[in-house]
């Protein structure tokens, strides 16, 4: 078994516009989603999600208000798995429902050190 | 004569583990043996003095005072013993404080709680830990043991020995730990409480009345340790919760002939009301504290089946309390429970793509899970996998359960 990371991307700014109750039923999909992965012995760590706000700082100590300001999609979470192969990690994210609100997710396996 | 036979095994279950405590903490672990053996000797005498004589007027106390004289003789001849081996002839008298021998309540009490500390020691295994906690805590004889694990007295007492051997080897000591150590320890307590409850409840045996009294053996040390301040946390409450609840069902879930009666078809008005309502009170007092055991997600599961009536709220709820203790720990059944109230939640279809997914091809439930999925959607996948649920099926119980639906099945399929 091999393990990946699963980086979850969307617009921040469309999660804010919904109802509570559409929050309720997004919350209730994604559980389900990795209970799903959980049910398959395949869930290393369910993750965290990732505030909006934040900072990123380049050579010379220049900080910046992160790298959200230009573009519409920022990393909001992750989900550390376990699969066989990376098409096996492909075919568990394709379950996410990030993607039925036109977020991604990034698959990359994680190369132990 | 017919009272001291019915007398005799209850007070023996009772007393029979807190004399062991008391003594084995007297001479330490390494000796826990020469503790049971003085335990036993004095059971023999009480068996053969009162079915002459009569019961004494407090039985309880007679069996204190012959086991206390039982200790002082061993102790005696074990030190006059040691000290000849030594060379230690010092002519003088033997120290009279190591003959103080205190079987207050108080001290029977912290006895046992210590007791449970060194047997549910990490460096012993699982399935070893329920062992002498039956056998030292519980006061259960070698028969009911193997009775209750479906295995031979052989075993047990192979089982018991290295257990044992296990404990001298580790120098545990018969102590309560201190308080860094103590949420660690009693985890594993716990686990072991946990795994006790579930070999009673669980059991493929035959033996009903015994695998209560192992339930409600590891309730009454689980109470233990709610009584004591220093144990009683957040998570001791929800294992008690948990086990509350699964036991008010004990009088439903076996019919006249000792036949399984599953949950759906269970006859509601036979559960414990009483006990369930203790099982929310401990639910309640589990819910204090910000971390969330995995028996607190377990009690709340517990807690939607006392709701027999099928509901969309029901489901729901044990559907997102099985994905939350499958995202803390992975197991096999938890993954089937899951599936199962996925598709009382979700729907069939959903719950059979997911089913199909979880690789459990070898456990005889996950084929009863997919039979009752496809029951209604593809009735001949549904008669398949209740075939090959019935080759995977070990106990008389499962089997008959499964042959009752393959023909259900069967003659509905015809129609």
């Amino acid at each position: 078994m091999k393990e990946f990371l699963l980086v979850f991307r969307n617009d921040p700014d469309a999660v804010q516009t919904l109802s509570p109750e559409e929050l309720q039923a997004r919350i209730k999909k994604w559980m389900d989603w990795v209970g799903g992965i959980a049910a398959q012995n395949k869930l290393v760590d369910r993750g965290n999600r990732l505030a909006n706000e934040g900072a990123v700082i380049k050579p010379g100590n220049i900080v910046t208000d992160g790298p959200f300001v230009e573009i519409k999609e920022s990393i909001g979470g992750y989900t550390h798995i376990r699969a066989e192969s990376l098409e096996e990690a492909i075919e568990l994210s394709k379950g996410c429902p990030i993607l039925e609100f036109s977020g991604n997710v990034e698959v990359r396996p994680i190369n132990p050190m | 004569m017919t009272q001291t036979e019915g007398l005799l095994p209850h007070l023996f279950r009772t007393e029979y583990s807190k004399i062991t405590a008391v003594l084995c903490k007297l001479f330490g672990i390494e000796h826990v043996e020469i503790a049971e053996d003085i335990a036993s000797d004095t059971f023999l005498l009480a068996s053969e003095t009162w079915s002459i004589k009569g019961l004494p007027e407090n039985p309880a106390a007679w069996l204190y005072t012959v086991a206390k004289n039982k200790a002082k003789d061993y102790l005696k001849r074990n030190t006059l013993f040691t000290q000849k081996i030594m060379h230690q002839i010092d002519t003088g008298e033997i120290e009279d404080k190591e003959l103080e021998i205190n079987l207050s309540d108080q001290n029977i009490t912290d006895s046992q709680l210590q007791m449970m500390f060194a047997i549910c020691h990490p460096s012993i295994s699982g399935e070893a830990q329920i062992c002498l906690s039956l056998r030292i805590l519980c006061g259960f004889g070698i028969n009911e043991i193997a009775a209750a694990f479906l295995t031979s007295k052989e075993t047990i007492n192979k089982r018991l020995f290295r257990a044992k051997e296990k404990l001298r080897e580790e120098m545990v000591r018969i102590e309560f730990p201190n308080e860094t150590a103590i949420n660690e320890r009693l985890e594993t307590v716990a686990t072991t409480l946990y795994l006790l409850f579930n070999e009673g409840y669980y059991s493929r045996g035959q033996d009903t009345t015994l695998q209560k009294e192992v339930c409600y053996e590891a309730m009454r040390l689980t109470y233990f340790l709610i009584e004591n301040k220093r144990t009683n946390l957040p998570f001791i409450n929800a294992l008690m919760s948990l086990m509350c609840f699964h036991a008010s069902r004990f009088e439903a879930r076996t019919d006249s002939n000792g036949e399984t009666i599953l949950y759906q078809d269970q006859d509601e008005n036979l559960w414990d009301q009483e006990l369930i309502n203790r099982g929310i009170h401990f639910l309640n007092l589990a819910s204090q504290g910000n971390k969330v055991s995995k028996y607190f997600v377990e009690a709340w599961i517990a807690y939607w089946h006392t709701k027999k009536e099928d509901s969309e709220e029901k489901w729901e709820h044990v559907l997102q309390l099985y994905n939350q203790l499958l995202m803390t720990e992975y197991s096999p059944i938890a993954a089937l429970n899951r599936t199962y109230a996925l598709s009382k939640a979700n729907g069939k279809a959903e719950a059979i793509v997911e089913a199909e997914k979880l690789n459990l091809t070898g456990n005889q439930l996950y084929h009863s899970l997919l039979a009752e999925l496809y029951t209604g959607i593809d009735d001949s996948k549904a008669i398949s996998h209740l075939q090959m649920a019935l080759d995977l099926a070990t106990s008389k119980a499962d089997k008959t359960l499964i042959t009752n639906k393959l023909l259900v099945i069967s003659l509905l399929a015809k129609d």
